[in-house]
This record gives structure tokens, C-alpha cells and sequence, in this order.
């Protein structure tokens, strides 16, 4: 009985928030309520019994990417209520879209049977939750079995990393920088030279 | 009430759903259809950790962490391009975004 209302909640503030991203005016609004859609996503995957994916999307997503698109709504200075006009026109053609796909998910789920073998076959079944954790076993299963993967989804992170940065990065021409390698490769002979004064010469 | 497997499926099909009706809805607003993008990523990943408990599977969980890197690393290169494009343009109108259609 709490386990139908914990997910009653979760699900009907997840999509009630979620409706609010795509419709509201300001964009400031639609992040924050991106922000609630993942936290109940999140209580919904601890009631899935995943707690380790429920705290990541906690801080990856509410930490990182939320927090990245709130900085770029603040930061760049457009009109918002120009980029709305034309929305009724779409709104016809998007509600069939999504009212064919919404149609044709709940005709598949209708019919799904999953056999009942199918646990028997688990590629990495999961271990007794009682003894070992989620986040452990988890863990088992990335580092052994996924370990490529893994190393590639670190690889995608540092190619996203070098990319965001080469993309915004602007090198203005009035600015003066220190250049290491030029003072590094400055030579006395270069720049100095000695001059033999004779006395009472002076130099001219 | 017994929640089972379905009532997660369907959470996660309406979440697609509206993830699929917000890119038509916001057709003009770039930062709303990355938005839209990472709500679909989200409802994908309620699926295979749903499938993954039920089906008493790790695989789906270990797969969710790679979506999850995926959705990170495509929000900050469509931010970073969004930026880059707002410097020059000053604007980040959809219908703007075809300089390259020659």
C-alpha cells in the first residue's frame, strides 16, 4: 500500500513537472522544473531497488547538466517571447506525433509476455540484495564484464570535455599573455650589447 | 495495489511521449529541445533500470550509467555550440541555424 502511494507520487509529480518543462513561458522555469522531474526520477529508480543510478542522476544531472543549462539561460541574453510565437501552429501536428507513439507503447506493453526463462539467461544476474549492496555489485559487474565500455564511456567524457572547451574558447588579440616558450627561448646575445667606452668618450 | 513492472514501463512511455511532443511544441528554441532530449534519455533509462530489476539483471543498470555519461557529454557539446552560435549570430532561432545549407 506506501509502495502504490510513494509511486503514485513520484510518477504524477515526474510527469506533471515534465509537461511544465516543454510548456512554461520562461525558460528559468522549464530548468527548475527539469531539476524536480529528475529528483523524483530518482525516488522512483530507489523504489526500483537501484540506489547507486539514483544518487548519480542526483548529482550528475541536478549537479552538472541542470545546473550548465541554468548558467546558459542566465548568460545569454535573448528573447524569449519571440522564440514562442508559431507554438500553437505546431501544437496540432505534435499532439498527433505524440498521441501515434503514446498509442502504439501502450499496444506493445498490452502484449508483452516476457518468457519465463528469461531470468535464467541474465548476463550478469544480480546477487542476493540482502548480502551485497547495489552500488558493490554494480561495481562487480562495471569494472570485470563492462570494463571497455567503461573505458569508452570515460573517453566520450573527455572528448565532450575538449570539444565544449575548443568550442567557446576565444583568444582576443588585444589582451596581452605571457608566452613561456618566447621567454624561455629569449637569449642575453639577443638583446644585450656591450659597448667599450673609452675614457672621456663617452657614448654616443 | 501491487506495483509491478508495467507501471514503470508506462511512466516511462508517457515521459517519452512528452520528451517526443516537446520538440514539436518548442519548434523555435533550441535550450527547450536539448531539454526535451534529456527528459527521452531520462524515460529511456526508467525503462532499463525497470527491465533490469524485474528481469534480475544488472546489465541494465551498468548500461543506464553509460546513457547517463552520453546524456552529460551531448549537453555540454549543444550547450558549448549554442554559445559559440549566440556569439556570432545573436540569436538561437531554429530557422536562423541553416547557414551551412548554402
Amino acid at each position: 500500500m506506501i509502495e502504490a502511494i510513494f509511486f503514485y507520487v513520484f510518477s504524477v509529480v515526474l510527469i506533471i513537472s515534465s509537461m511544465l518543462v516543454i510548456s512554461a513561458r520562461n525558460p528559468v522555469h522549464s530548468v527548475l522544473f527539469l531539476i524536480l522531474a529528475f529528483f523524483n526520477a530518482a525516488g522512483l529508480f530507489v523504489m526500483l531497488g537501484a540506489e547507486f543510478i539514483a544518487m548519480t542522476l542526483v548529482i550528475v544531472y541536478v549537479g552538472a547538466v541542470a545546473v550548465l543549462f541554468l548558467f546558459v539561460v542566465m548568460m545569454l541574453d535573448i528573447n524569449f517571447a519571440s522564440l514562442r510565437q508559431g507554438m500553437m501552429k505546431h501544437l496540432p501536428v505534435g499532439g498527433f506525433v505524440g498521441a501515434v507513439l503514446l498509442v502504439e507503447l501502450a499496444w506493445l506493453y498490452k502484449s508483452w509476455v516476457i518468457q519465463p526463462e528469461a531470468a535464467l539467461r541474465a548476463l550478469s544476474p544480480t546477487p542476493d540484495p540482502s548480502a551485497v549492496t547495489n552500488t558493490h555489485a554494480l561495481g562487480q559487474v562495471l569494472y570485470t564484464q563492462y570494463v571497455y565500455p567503461f573505458q569508452i564511456a570515460g573517453l566520450v567524457l573527455l572528448v565532450a570535455m575538449i570539444g565544449a572547451i575548443t568550442l567557446t574558447l576565444r583568444h582576443r588579440p588585444d589582451t596581452r599573455r605571457q608566452n613561456i616558450s618566447k621567454q624561455v627561448a629569449r637569449k642575453a646575445k639577443d638583446v644585450l650589447k656591450v659597448i667599450k667606452v673609452e675614457t672621456g668618450a663617452g657614448v654616443s | 495495489m501491487e506495483i509491478g513492472m508495467n507501471h514503470f514501463l508506462v511512466v516511462s512511455a508517457i515521459l517519452f511521449t512528452l520528451g517526443v511532443f516537446g520538440i514539436f511544441l518548442n519548434r523555435r528554441n533550441v535550450i527547450v529541445i536539448l531539454m526535451s532530449i534529456e527528459l527521452m534519455l531520462l524515460s529511456v533509462q526508467i525503462n532499463m533500470v525497470t527491465f533490469s530489476t524485474y528481469l534480475q539483471d544488472l546489465t541494465g543498470q551498468a548500461f543506464a550509467m553509460f546513457i547517463l555519461t552520453v546524456a552529460a557529454a551531448e549537453a555540454a557539446i549543444g550547450l558549448a555550440i549554442l554559445v559559440a552560435f549566440f556569439r556570432n549570430k545573436g540569436s538561437i532561432a531554429v530557422e536562423d541555424i541553416s547557414s551551412l545549407k548554402g
